[in-house]
């Protein structure tokens, strides 16, 4: 298999939620991404967050199906730290805005933009969530975060049956949906 | 109300697949004759789409985290530390400039200290408890009847004083508080599942209310890596913080808010914290949301309510520094960063709880 292939293997897996793939990438590429984060005024705990973030650009741009790598994983990977570390500088006011670095750079504009609109729309979520109280965040959250069938959780929330739990589940997620979009429309709109 | 429910459950179905034809064309023909339950559908299925992608999203995370972890432990990535740079250049002006400030402060510091009313004592309690007299003797007769039944060592009297401690070396370094184990003929300290172990005392600071101790009995098993890390930089204002102690023979968990980035009478060595704490919690960490230590426990004003006092995490250093000056063989590795950032509260206690230690002194 050529690089190039094994790339393509790698994001495929990423996409579909493999462990090896995301440990993969994650070990061929924090190093870079450390130096260039602590050469430039970061820590090492920059660094991991940082990253982390930026492999859950490559995440989503992975999951997103017309993904076509036009550069080195590895190119792609620098790029996007190289961004993210630039605007958290400005945020953070500190000295410069330019970063040292020698390596290639490629145009990562839109996908950071997409990225950025993702991060609200998910913040939105999180707040409805937070706020619809409990029992509701617990119940959805078990059904659909944690993907459990209606019988387990009906058993573990202490409902008589199934159905009971379904029902309550439907009016949890009549309310988190009205939230959501309540939010959502002044938010993303 | 049931007829949107229904309405819900169809939609989901629809989405994941679950239909039979014939429902799906009964379902299909619907949406075509009513745009408000097409209008629905794309609504609902937008929403479920965006729930799924939160939910994995979050998954992600959490794989990334144990990733860096586990990469980290098996040495595959390493941790970088920010190289200082040293200006050559105003090396001579910098020295000069430091020992101006140094003596000014000196000065300062002196005139201070001569012309500061000491602060009554009795203002602050210090949150060790004292056993009294009736327990003492009901724990006397325990333990004789415990010395035919158990043969683990323990000392032959209850503890006079008791606080918390908890590990910042793996290898049997706690820290706790000074009064905790001030005027100490012996210390032990004991775990959550009430096993003894000898400690000895390596360094007191009477003024940042912080002691370092070393556990010698040889039955202690050092902990392989600390879950938590020692917070070096300050704490802000607000944040929300918890702790772990040994108010009983029990561990129990508090939480509250760091209320102010000083102490009793602005104090710079300690913070003000609200929490609920009561004697036996001194000495205890006050871990931020992350997980990582940003004090220790001191003390609370009697004169007010609600206002507790914690040392600040930046003198735990100190006092390493200290040890490193006075010893040749100084071996304390001291975790920076916290493995439980990111998870839940109650899987973070669970990590936690076993390297914090009932301190009792004698």
């Amino acid at each position: 298999m050529s690089a190039d292939q094994t790339e393509k293997e790698l994001l495929k897996g990423l996409a579909g939620n493999d462990r090896k793939a995301s440990e993969t990438i994650y070990k061929q590429h924090y190093n870079m991404v450390q130096a260039l984060i602590v050469n430039n005024n970061g820590s090492a705990e920059d660094a991991r967050d940082i990253f982390q973030e930026a492999m859950l650009v490559l995440y989503e741009k992975a999951r997103s199906g017309n993904f076509e790598l036009n550069c080195q994983l590895k190119t792609y990977i620098y790029s996007v730290c190289r961004r993210l570390w630039l605007k958290r500088l400005q945020q953070l006011q500190r000295y410069s805005t330019e970063i040292d670095g020698i390596a290639e750079v490629v145009q990562v504009e839109e996908d950071m933009e997409k990225h950025e609109a993702r991060n609200l729309e998910f913040s939105v979520m999180e707040k409805a969530l937070l706020s619809i109280g409990e029992p509701c965040k617990s119940l959805l959250e078990a059904y659909y975060l944690q993907k459990r069938n209606m019988a387990d959780i009906a058993a573990s929330f202490g409902y008589t049956n199934a159905d009971n739990a379904k029902n309550q589940k439907y009016k949890c997620l009549a309310r988190l949906k009205k939230l959501f979009f309540a939010q959502y429309k002044n938010q993303v709109a | 109300m049931t007829d949107d429910m229904n309405l819900m459950e169809m939609v989901e179905r629809y989405v994941r697949g679950e239909m039979d034809p014939q429902e799906m064309s009964y379902f299909e023909s619907l949406r075509r004759a009513d745009p408000a339950i097409d209008q629905l559908v794309v609504e609902h299925s937008m929403f479920l789409r965006q729930l799924n992608d939160f939910g994995d999203r979050k998954a992600f995370k959490t794989v990334l985290g144990e990733t860096h972890e586990k990469l980290l432990a098996n040495g595959e990535i390493r941790t970088e530390q920010p190289k200082v740079r040293v200006l050559q250049k105003y090396k001579r002006v910098l020295a000069m400039a430091a020992s101006i400030a140094g003596l000014t402060a000196l000065a300062i510091s002196g005139l201070v200290s001569y012309f500061t009313p000491k602060s009554s004592p009795v203002e602050i309690a210090q949150l060790k408890k004292e056993l009294n007299a009736v327990k003492i003797s009901q724990k006397q007769t325990q333990n004789e009847i415990n010395t035919f039944k158990n043969t683990s060592p323990r000392p032959a009297t209850p503890g006079k004083f008791g606080g918390t401690g908890f590990l910042i070396d793996g290898k049997g370094y706690l820290v706790t508080s000074a009064h905790v184990v001030a005027k100490a003929d012996s210390v032990y300290i004991v775990n959550s599942k009430g096993d003894y172990f000898k400690a000895k005392t390596i360094h007191v600071n009477d003024n940042t209310d912080i002691a370092v101790l070393k556990i010698t009995d040889s039955r202690f098993e050092p902990v392989q890596k600390l879950p938590y890390g020692i917070r070096k930089a300050k704490a802000d204002l607000g944040e929300q913080i918890f702790t772990l102690g040994y108010p009983r023979t029990e561990i129990v968990y508090n939480e509250g808010y760091l209320s102010a980035k000083t102490g009793f009478n602005g104090d710079t060595v300690t913070y003000q914290i609200a929490i609920s704490a009561n004697p036996g919690n001194s000495g205890g960490p006050i871990f931020n949301q992350s997980g990582e230590v940003i004090g220790v426990l001191s003390g609370k004003q009697l004169t007010a309510e609600g206002v507790v006092f914690s040392s600040q995490s930046k003198n735990i250093f100190k006092a390493l520094d200290s040890i490193r000056h006075d010893t040749t063989t100084f071996t304390i590795k001291m975790p920076t960063h916290s493995s439980v950032k990111g998870i839940d509260r109650v899987q973070q206690i669970k990590r936690i709880e076993d390297c914090i230690f009932n301190v009792m002194s004698y």
